[in-house]
């Protein structure tokens, strides 16, 4: 009876299946997109701004796409049931959107192998499986020269939460971008263990202004230390989206995740029939990163030499991890001329030179 | 000592206080709870919902009082809840606790949802006329606001209460052992009921210490774990509410200490820093469990248990 019904039901979710699937072949109905949320749509930081990605699709097909959200996601089973719930419901195209998510994606993808996955921020792949991250590296090398030429102390901070290589490599781009217009910058790193926690991000703040420093970085995804910048006056840089709302005088501008325009091309290739699974990795060229819009107090000959930056790294005139670059111990790690491979900015474990902190092993 | 460093000191001791105001809050409020017998696990959830309300009625210019009334009486009303399940219906108490927290994390999310991204001021600091003038410490320890004041008059005011009041005996009566309370006339449910909601007063002040004092925004789960180390400080103070307030310091002492100390070049990696006062809270709990006449002591006798009255 058991098996019965087993087979009663893998054999109802085959005709669903290849119901969708023949669905999906016509043209006047909507294509539906589903995108997963590890965190709230609410949370002003990362599932924010996947979400304004989605509202850019719906306003760029208008009635041509019907698109789903699931907000809240928690890593790991859960994960796997929503998955397959948007994938039976007849989504044809779905984004998971957190780095926990990979495995259930990659699990429910082998089952529904008609629907085309994306993932975001992971390694494994699949036929009807792509995944897509972005360079914030070059946005965190352009907010560095914007923060080196704000400070008198040449001190800059760095709240970091773990060391895994995303956010050794955006503490390395920062100080590199700061060095290359003051030689006397430096990066100092507080670790607060945990992506989010506002008061721990708050009083790294704290510390790291009573360090001296003047301008504040994080890798961290709550406002609390823009709000703690701009009780003590210096200046802060924000993560995933515009902070300027929690820091009007001190919010420099902000490292901002912009998934609109991917988003929307991929959309298009599922309609056009010409999806296929690839491994995206784009940054400022394809609109992926960007700056928030810079602070009204900041000089006009900052903001233009910053935007210079900025058109460098998007037509490649610029790596931001040209050499030389020597690590801490002063050992050249990247030599005159060369530029790190993608290999090697994903395995990245040490800090570049200028750095006063380290890397946790 | 150079003045740089004279004023780092004074920036350590100030967040020292900060770190440690909301576990003070929290830590108090669950050990008069547990010193009744009732094992309340939900501080967490508590903490949260005191933080929402507290900032939804800062958020629309309530004022000061109000949001910390508000605070302490959201905290008391999700308190209320457990009380129905745990004392009322005689549920398991372990199991309502970790429901009420996980409760209180939702609810909190789902009551805060319109109030995201919208920072108000922080609560107006107080200095302590001539005390907050003395070089250093009085900026560190004298220049706060209202909470801070209030959650550090709670500890000895706690203690008098427990320690040297007909009320408070009654009350570790009933959690040392409900039966003999209950024979000699106690109303058990009822002095356990007030504990509970006590202590759900408190994990609101300290969920209000967070929204509108040490980041003044409101943020899903900003407690961010602070319910469950308030009540691991709860074993580490022996149910005693002097040590309590000392546990608080130390552990928000140590957080701080650890933040500063990465760049100071002491060598040792910041995840065995932040670990450290997780560690000192089981290595009190191994020293006191080793020694069978300390636990007798010093844990309620009826901790976690159900009363029945009808036998």
């Amino acid at each position: 009876m058991k098996i019965l019904r087993r087979t009663g039901l893998a054999l109802a979710l085959a005709l669903t299946a290849g119901l969708w699937g023949a669905g999906g072949a016509r043209a006047d109905e909507p294509l539906k997109v589903g995108f997963v949320y590890v965190g709230p749509i609410g949370d002003h930081g990362y599932s924010y701004q996947h979400n304004q990605g989605r509202l850019a699709v719906e306003k760029h097909f208008g009635d041509k796409v019907k698109t789903t959200y699931v907000e809240n996601v928690p890593e790991g089973a859960d994960a796997e049931r929503v998955i397959r719930q948007l994938a039976t419901s007849g989504h044809q195209l779905i984004f998971t959107t957190s780095f926990g998510f990979m495995n259930p994606t990659v699990k429910v993808a082998k089952q529904f192998p008609k629907v085309k996955f994306e993932h975001a921020t992971g390694y494994r792949r699949a036929p009807n499986l792509a995944i897509y991250t972005a360079r914030f590296y070059e946005g965190r090398y352009a907010a560095g020269v914007a923060a080196a030429r704000m400070s008198k102390t040449h001190r800059l901070g760095y709240i970091a939460s773990f060391p895994i290589p995303e956010v050794v490599r955006g503490v390395n781009a920062f100080l590199l971008g700061a060095r290359s217009v003051d030689p006397k910058a430096e990066v100092r790193v507080v670790w607060v263990n945990s992506w989010f926690d506002p008061g721990k991000e708050r009083e790294a703040a704290e510390a790291l202004m009573a360090q001296g420093v003047d301008v504040l970085a994080q890798h961290t995804d709550s406002a609390a230390p823009v709000q703690a910048a701009e009780e003590k006056g210096v200046w802060a840089i924000g993560q995933s989206s515009d902070m300027s709302r929690f820091g009007p005088k001190s919010h420099l501008t902000a490292i901002v995740n912009d998934w609109s325009g991917y988003y929307i091309s991929r959309v298009q290739a599922a309609m056009d029939g010409t999806w296929t699974s690839t491994d995206t990795w784009k940054g400022f060229d394809a609109g992926m990163v960007h700056l928030a819009p810079f602070n009204p107090a900041m000089p006009a000959a900052v903001k233009a030499d910053v935007l210079k930056v900025v058109a460098a790294i998007t037509e490649k005139k610029l790596h931001p991890f040209t050499g030389p670059i020597k690590d801490q111990s002063g050992k050249e790690r990247v030599a005159a001329g060369q530029t790190l491979s993608d290999a090697e900015l994903l395995k990245m474990n040490w800090f570049v030179e200028g750095v006063v902190g380290s890397v946790p092993h | 000592m150079s003045d740089a460093e004279l004023l780092t000191l004074s920036a350590i001791l100030a967040a020292m206080v900060r770190a440690a105001t909301p576990l003070v809050f929290a830590a108090l409020g669950e050990l008069v709870t547990e010193r009744a017998g009732v094992l309340n696990l939900g501080i967490e959830g508590m903490m949260l919902i005191g933080a929402v309300a507290a900032f939804a009625v800062a958020h629309a210019d309530g004022g000061i009082l109000l949001s910390i009334a508000a605070g302490a009486a959201a905290g008391m009303a999700i308190a209320a809840l457990f009380a129905v399940l745990a004392l009322g219906l005689r549920a398991n108490q372990v199991a309502c606790g970790l429901a009420l927290s996980l409760f209180g994390v939702g609810l909190s999310a789902f009551l805060g949802k319109g109030l995201i991204g919208t920072p108000i001021e922080a609560l107006p600091a107080l200095p302590l006329p001539g005390l907050s003038r003395i070089p250093v410490i009085g900026k560190a320890l004298f220049d706060h606001d209202i909470l801070v004041y209030l959650s550090v008059l709670a500890a000895p005011a706690i203690h008098l209460f427990l320690f040297r009041s007909r009320a408070g005996l009654i009350l570790r009566a009933v959690g040392e052992n409900h039966d003999a309370a209950h024979a000699i006339g106690y109303a058990v449910l009822r002095v356990r009921l007030l504990a509970v909601l006590f202590g759900g007063a408190m994990a609101g002040l300290g969920g209000a210490y967070l929204s509108l004092t040490y980041t003044p925004m409101w943020v899903e789960n900003m407690a961010a774990g602070r319910g469950w180390i308030a009540l691991a400080l709860v074993v580490f103070a022996t149910w005693r509410p002097a040590r309590a307030l000392l546990g608080a310091y130390l552990f928000g002492g140590v957080t701080i200490l650890q933040l500063h100390a990465q760049n100071w070049g002491v060598g040792v990696p910041s995840q065995i820093l932040a670990m450290l006062p997780y560690v000192a809270t089981i290595v009190v709990l191994v020293a006191i469990s080793r020694d069978e006449s300390k636990i007798k002591l010093n844990a309620p006798a009826c901790l976690g248990k159900v009363f029945h009255s009808g036998r």
